[in-house]
């Protein structure tokens, strides 16, 4: 089997030479990025369809960050800043309110900013990636709930979520790893 | 025919290194003091009692000896039963203070953030209201 290298969608946004025309090359990340996009919010409606709280509010399974962590690796990070937004409101909007917007969206843009930095450092491995990844936007979520209502009671719920994003970070990070080995970069 | 996956093909590098092991158990670590802390300052609660807060302001401490149900500005109606408190029914679309665990004299805190409603359990110390509402 022959790939045709060439044809790079990933590598579209950074500089590979003149051998495509622009055109194609905008239309290939459009669309691909609306997959990555459709991929987040559906892997938010399989999170809806599997009870995780154990009783504490807002924990969650995290699934969406699988795309995210993916896109971060494979593209860049204003491109998982976009699918992160498109996917809060979206999944707001189908299952959950006006607040659970605001929270995921400090949630998911701490948690990029903090992946980014630390890829960025080119010290960690995606699992340290994810993992922080994971606690960050759990941190974010608590920060913006104890603006909204400063009790100090809400700050207990940190070690909490916490842990949980620890360890759902690190899942996601094995599983971001063994899908990125399944689909290598052409090229 | 068995594909195999190259483990150079995700180009990132690898799975795990030493320093993803050393940042998760920092992580790890300084959560697991936070949560020892709390636990620590919540045991040594004498006479615990529900505090609730609506908006911030303070709306009631009641006496968790006393079984009651407490309505909160026909917006949530909680109840104090057999030393726990749990939210019994709310206006807000998530429900999640409903589904929250119930909170006993070890502490914690039932928060219904659409309605700013804070139901926690402190110290008859730590109160500024007065000590039981009757009636």
């Amino acid at each position: 089997m022959d790939y045709d290298t060439n044809y790079d969608m990933d590598r579209s946004r950074k500089n590979t030479g003149s051998r495509r025309n622009d055109g194609d090359d905008k239309a290939r990340r459009i669309a691909l990025l609306g997959l990555y996009t459709a991929l987040a919010i559906l892997m938010g409606y399989v999170e809806a369809l599997i009870p995780f709280s154990f009783g504490i509010p807002g924990m969650k399974l995290g699934l969406c960050n699988v795309v995210i962590v993916f896109v971060l690796y494979r593209t860049g990070w204003k491109e998982a800043v976009l699918i992160s937004a498109i996917r809060v409101c979206v999944i707001g909007f189908l299952f959950g309110n006006l607040f659970s917007i605001a929270y995921g969206m400090t949630g998911t843009m701490f948690s990029i900013l903090v992946m980014t930095s630390l890829k960025r450092s080119k010290q960690f491995h995606v699992i340290g990636v994810s993992a922080a990844g994971g606690t960050a936007h759990n941190i974010g979520q608590i920060l913006i709930a104890f603006l909204v209502t400063p009790t100090l009671p809400l700050l207990w719920y940190m070690p909490v979520l916490m842990l949980a994003g620890l360890v759902t970070g690190v899942l996601i990070g094995i599983a971001a790893e063994l899908v990125m080995r399944r689909l290598p970069q052409h090229g | 025919m068995k594909t195999r996956i190259d483990r150079t093909a995700s180009r990132t590098g690898g799975f795990i290194g030493k320093s993803d092991v050393c940042l998760i158990a920092a992580i790890a670590v300084f959560s697991a003091f936070m949560l020892f802390f709390y636990l620590y300052s919540a045991a040594h609660v004498k006479r615990p009692m529900l505090n609730i807060t609506v908006e911030n302001q303070e709306y009631g401490t009641y006496d968790l000896a006393e079984d009651r149900v407490i309505e909160i500005n026909d917006t949530n109606i909680c109840e104090i039963a057999g030393g726990q408190v749990r939210m019994l029914s709310a206006d807000c679309p998530d429900q999640i203070c409903i589904k929250s665990k119930a909170i006993d004299r070890n502490g914690g805190s039932i928060v219904c953030l659409p309605n700013r409603v804070v139901l926690r359990i402190i110290d008859a110390a730590e109160s500024n209201a007065p000590d039981s509402i009757a009636g």
